[in-house]
């Protein structure tokens, strides 16, 4: 028996559950320093309005923007074993992960949802870097392997939003077997016909890159995103030379044919709906289609309510 | 001359005596010495049973790394025939770091892949000490294709400190050569095993160890990172290398209760550079038996068996 399979039925996602974002604070953008109002950062997906800088953003607020009307349907994600190595550096591995479930509200580093996109049904996964560096453990590998049975079962694409400091160092030998294991889920995807396309954001980094995050049909990146196997850190120590500047950068990717298109984050809703669409040969996007700002709550898709 | 490791001082003092003292009894015929270097070497070989009964795993690991251990190249020399080295990726260059090609293991026509670390220091460099670059990555897909084609199993000897991270390698993309090659190991209707005979580093090796089976010499590693690596970042001090080779779980013995190794290989006593012949045979013997369980399987089964058997991975964790 597949332990993965076990299969749990979706829960809605409802659009009132999001956080509500304090209105009386500002972000200092961390690169060129203007302070930014919340709640218009919040609106432009935090894109600095001064300098164009791209701040990490969660997977939650991802899908707030990427799916019509905002609306999507978390996918159930099969737990793993809990510290199966009983992992303890300065601090237990259990310890972590409580903490980091705590500051950032979420599981693990990875969300699966799935509803429409442009009126095209999808499933699609953010890893969330805000939980542990997104570091990809037995949870990230399980939340692929969901992500793609459920495209297969649904035959819809699949879009994954990368975010990774590498795997997993507490889960050992478990975090690198993730490799080969989202390796499978990307191959059922690819074998059942069905576009699986990737998106790059920063940092994408280690075994992430060395597996799921490389093997896309369409590779798209969010601008300046660093993606690299090994680290400019780990490169200068061993070549004993300072990089040049925007090394494993999404531009420099873009250059040495990496990726496909380095795309803003802005345009990156727009961009999907059409790749999508045209990989999928449907005809481009009604504008009739409600958009994240005009929607109104809407019921999820059909399929959803199966199972 | 006998390397000895940082744990083996007391082993290589005893060891030293008895060779001294058979020496000096060449050098002078008279001297009866055999009595006491006898006791010596009764002693040695205590000490050395001892030191290799319960070896932590950091002591693992630098047996794993032990400059004398037999490579890639011995296990190709001794338990092949015709093998016909296959180069390049067709695309930028040959790698060094990777040997393969086709050959005969036992009469059967295959295709053997592997890292190979070098053995003095010029050959250390040529191969990169094992560690591959994207080219040979490329050029392990291009002889799996290849074997797919024909029809031909596949066997990997892995031992690598992982990928190499250089400018160069970044700039032509090692994270989409060590991902292609991971799908091509999942990909293959032929059966692909897997010997771990040394240092199993990140990524570089599961770009060749994603196999059916894969067999772990007894102090061989296999690891998500070094050690070494591991207390840089987790530890903030990279000396702190002996906890974190603790904690990873590195060592052949806790990937078999993983179920990332499916069988262990023994090392004759001492480590395998302490008797390379009985290590060779015994890999050869691992890798006949772990071929013939694939004897008479259709190519989907072989392809299906792979991948469930990554996707149960993690359904077990260590005993408390
Ligand atoms: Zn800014």
């Amino acid at each position: 028996m597949n332990w993965i399979t076990n299969y749990v039925r979706p829960t809605i996602n409802s659009i009132f559950s999001r956080r509500e974002v304090p209105e009386n604070l500002w972000t200092k953008c961390s690169e060129c320093g203007t302070m930014l109002f919340h709640r218009e950062l919040a609106e432009a997906l935090n894109v600095c309005s001064n300098c164009n800088h791209h701040m990490p953003i969660t997977p939650r607020a991802r899908f707030d923007a990427l799916f019509d009307g905002g609306v999507f349907t978390e996918v159930k994600v099969a737990e793993p074993i809990a510290d199966p190595l009983h992992f303890r550096d300065s601090k237990k591995y259990t310890d972590r992960l409580r903490d980091a479930r705590k500051q950032t509200g979420e599981k693990e580093a990875m969300l699966v949802a799935e509803g429409s996109l442009g009126g095209t049904p999808i499933v699609a996964a953010a890893q969330d870097f805000s939980f542990m560096a997104g570091s990809m453990g037995m949870y990230v590998g399980n939340a692929i392997i969901a992500a793609a049975e459920r495209a297969v079962k649904l035959k819809r694409p699949l879009i994954l939003f990368s975010a990774a400091g590498g795997a997993r160092m507490q889960e050992g030998i478990l975090s690198l077997m993730q490799m080969p294991r989202t390796t499978v889920a990307v191959e059922m995807v690819k074998e059942a016909g069905l576009p699986y396309l990737v998106i790059l954001t920063h940092p994408t980094t280690g075994g992430v890159t060395a597996s799921y995050a490389m093997l896309g049909d369409v590779h798209l990146a969010e601008p300046n995103a660093l993606i690299c196997f090994a680290g400019p850190r780990v490169i200068e120590q061993t070549i004993r030379e300072k990089l040049p500047e925007g090394f494993q950068r999404a531009e420099y990717l873009l250059d040495h044919g990496m990726l496909d298109r380095v795309t803003p984050r802005g345009q990156m809703r727009a961009e999907l709906i059409s790749i999508t669409r045209l990989l999928l040969n449907l005809p481009p996007e009604t504008p009739a289609l409600p958009g994240p700002e005009t929607a109104e709550p809407e019921a999820p898709a059909k399929e959803a309510q199966k199972n | 001359m006998t390397h000895y490791l940082e744990f083996e001082k007391s082993l290589a003092e005893i060891e030293g005596k008895a060779e001294e003292l058979r020496a000096m009894a060449r050098d002078n015929s008279e001297m009866d010495v055999e009595k006491e270097a006898s006791a010596l070497d009764k002693k040695a070989a205590d000490l050395l049973n001892s030191l290799y009964s319960g070896l932590s795993a950091w002591r693992k690991c630098q047996v794993a790394r032990h400059p004398d251990r037999p490579h890639c190249k011995d296990y190709i020399d001794a338990l092949f025939t015709d093998y016909t080295p296959l180069a390049g990726d067709r695309n930028f260059a040959d790698d060094h770091a990777v040997m393969g090609g086709l050959a005969r293991f036992k009469g059967r026509a295959v295709v053997v892949i592997g890292q190979e670390k070098g053995s003095d220091t010029k050959t250390r460099i040529e191969r990169n000490f094992g560690m591959a670059r994207p080219e040979g990555y490329r050029k392990a897909i291009r002889l799996m294709a290849l074997a797919d084609r024909f029809g031909l199993p596949v066997v990997t000897l892995v031992d690598t400190p992982g990928a190499y991270p250089g400018k160069g390698a970044e700039e032509r993309g090692q994270s989409e050569a060590i991902a292609r090659s991971t799908e091509k190991c999942l990909q293959l209707r032929v059966p692909v095993v897997s010997v771990i005979i040394g240092e199993g580093g990140s990524g570089g090796a599961v770009a060749f160890a994603t196999a059916n089976q894969v067999a772990m010499l007894e102090h061989s590693i296999y690891s998500v990172i070094t050690p070494e690596g591991c207390a840089s970042i987790l530890w903030k001090d990279a000396n702190r290398m002996v906890e974190a080779a603790e904690a990873l779980r590195l060592t052949a013995q806790h990937l078999k209760e993983l179920g990332v190794c499916d069988r262990i290989i023994p090392e004759p006593l001492g480590g395998a550079h302490r008797d390379p012949q009985a290590t060779l045979r015994a890999v050869g013997k691992a890798i006949e038996e772990m071929l013939a369980d694939h004897d008479g399987k259709s190519g989907d089964t072989i392809r299906a068996e792979r991948r469930r058997k990554y996707l149960n991975i993690g359904s077990q964790g260590l005993a408390a």
